[in-house]
């Protein structure tokens, strides 16, 4: 397949093979710049897989992850942090000893160079803390800097995990159901700071709430058994008969 | 409550302890303000197995080598070479902080108990070395040293030189672990994954982490080295990272200023112990095991606890 330099994020035939499980099959995908997609499919269809091979976390065992137009298949995790990407993790990946302020600063400092000031203060800087302010609103956590992350609710958590995310101020966000699991009223908290987000910034989104997809996004790719099974606008997907056996259908069994 | 701020508790306590250690040798026989003087070295051989064992969640048990391989230079230096001590104990602490980089090459891709048992193998290579290679290091016989100057020979001014020289150090390493590279250690303890997706070179961070440990414990060898005058294998023996690490822990792993009350307990009780049995290793492992079973904190560790318990 030939890639377009113009695409943001292009994945071309990438596959991630586990011994014998292919997790993610030949999967190409293009996303353009500003666009907000979602990535659907049951439970082992590949998704949180397919992210870890965008942002390097595990490396496609063949194809390749083209990001701004460069090549960053075998680019280490944190050199493509650097470049822009940035993500959450499904199973909620904080730093549980430390606090929410603390978790913040180290958000904010991953790509400045004072991460390496050995003896300097710790305090944050103002332009650093009017970010550190800003995230923290956006995911209501203003109140909540001084707390020891353990000590929160999963649901304060989940917006902690947005809230570095975006600290960052990435131009590619990456959100591994950042809706799971959490109760209605803190589902409403998750679609706010999602609707809020800046307008350039490119989201891909797994999540299973449809509902919360479906409002969101402009685009949705639908995973099964590591494949790429339809590309469509969120109003097609619902009707789509494939979808709707293999996902919806599904879904339909388990409430 | 935030971990930069030094509460004013805190202070007052960190204060108070470096009075006593001011003040009290000046009422001590000159036998415990020696026992004292080694007190404070090896508090900082704790602090920097602290760094790395509290701070960054990688237990070494190489740091003791690397402290005796800063002894060995500085005595080497003053003896044999008959150069100045103190040029001696400033080739001593760089040998330390190569050695410890040269080890963190090795050591930083791992953790857990492969990063310990690593560690401990690097720690024996130096041992062996210092034993077999007897043309330079005198082999089990040792080198004794020419480090300590006259004017410094008595107990109590030697005493106050190494007080000064540890309050500098401690101060130094309480803004290393509370710096914006502190503070990545610490996100490095516990969650690798969450820092490298942030940015961050975790390898490198983990490199510098353990040469600073090294320049540090290569400090504490290199005062030893003026101290005891005197170096042989035992110096860079496994025994000496055992307990530089049973300090820290007895103290409390990750709280930095543990390590002095580590150190106390440790060489006040190694001190009494011999008194009355040669077995002070079993002595030392029954102390470790009681300590591990009702104050897995360490002391300090335990009475942060307390303490937090109370106010919230
Ligand atoms: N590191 C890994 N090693 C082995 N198998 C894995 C690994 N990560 C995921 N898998 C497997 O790959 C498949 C897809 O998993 P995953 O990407 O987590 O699915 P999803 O996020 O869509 O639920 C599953 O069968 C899972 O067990
Ligand atoms: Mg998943």
């Amino acid at each position: 397949m030939d890639l377009s330099v113009t695409d943001f994020l292009a994945l071309d035939a990438v596959t991630v093979q586990f011994g014998a499980l292919r997790a993610v099959d030949e999967v190409s995908l293009r996303v353009r710049k500003g666009e907000r997609r979602a990535i659907i499919g049951p439970n082992g269809a590949g998704k949180t897989t397919l992210f870890n091979a965008i942002t390097g976390v595990v490396r496609a065992t063949t194809g390749k992850v083209l990001f701004e137009g460069a090549d960053v298949t075998r680019t280490a995790i944190h050199e493509r942090a650097r470049r822009g990407m940035s993500r959450t993790f499904q199973i909620t990946n904080l730093f549980p000893n430390l606090t929410v302020a603390e978790n913040m600063r180290l958000a904010l400092r991953g790509l400045s160079p004072r991460k390496f000031s050995l003896l300097g203060s710790p305090a944050l800087n103002s332009e650093e803390a009017g970010r550190a302010d800003r995230a923290l609103e956006v995911s209501r956590l203003g109140a909540r800097r001084d707390s020891r992350v353990k000590e929160m609710s999963y649901g304060e958590q989940r917006q902690l995990e947005m809230a570095m995310a975006l600290a960052a101020q990435p131009r590619l966000l990456l959100l591994d159901e950042p809706a799971a699991g959490l109760s209605p009223s803190e589902r409403v908290i998750v679609s706010d700071i999602i609707r809020a987000l800046p307008r350039d910034l490119t989201l891909v989104l797994i999540e299973h709430d449809m509902d919360l997809v479906l409002s969101l996004v402009d685009y949705v790719t639908v995973l099964n058994n590591g494949k790429l099974l339809v590309e469509a606008p969120p109003a097609e997907i619902r009707l789509n008969k494939d979808v709707q056996d293999v996902y919806l259908g599904k879904a339909r069994h388990h409430a | 409550m935030s971990t930069d701020a030094m509460p004013r508790l805190a202070l007052a306590a960190v204060l108070l302890g470096a009075l006593a250690f001011a003040l009290v040798p000046l009422i001590l026989p000159t036998y415990q303000v020696s026992i004292l003087t080694e007190v404070l070295i090896y508090a900082v051989l704790a602090m920097s197995v602290d760094v790395l064992a509290g701070y960054t969640g990688r237990t070494p048990l190489c740091l003791g080598a690397v402290f005796g391989v800063s002894t060995y230079v500085t005595v080497y230096y003053s003896s044999t070479f008959g150069g100045s001590p103190y040029v001696g104990m400033a080739l001593g602490v760089l040998a330390a902080t190569v050695i410890a980089a040269l080890f963190a090459l090795l050591a930083i891709r791992t953790s857990g108990v492969y990063f310990l048992l690593l560690t401990l193998a690097l720690g024996m290579i130096v041992w062996g070395i210092c034993l077999r290679w007897t043309s330079i290091t005198g082999g089990e016989n040792g080198i004794r040293g020419n480090v300590r100057p006259a004017e410094l020979a008595a107990h109590l001014p030697f005493y106050y030189v190494v007080f000064v020289a540890v309050a500098v150090v401690t101060f130094v390493m309480w803004r290393f672990v509370h710096s914006p590279f502190g503070l990545t250690l610490r996100g490095i303890r516990d969650s690798e994954s969450r820092m490298r997706a942030l940015g961050y070179n975790v390898s490198l961070h983990m490199f510098i982490a353990f040469t600073v440990a090294g320049l540090f414990s290569g400090i504490a060898g290199a005062l030893y080295a003026m101290f005891n005058d005197f170096v042989s294998p035992s110096t860079v023996a496994l025994t000496q990272s055992v307990e530089g690490l049973l300090m820290a822990i007895t103290g409390g792993i990750g709280t930095l200023f543990g390590s002095f009350i580590g150190a106390l307990a440790i060489i006040g009780l190694e001190n009494a112990v011999s008194l009355y049995t040669e077995r002070w290793q079993t002595v030392l492992g029954v102390a470790f095991i009681v300590i591990m079973i009702f104050a897995p904190e360490g002391i300090l560790g335990g009475i942060k606890t307390l303490l937090a318990r109370k106010r919230g």
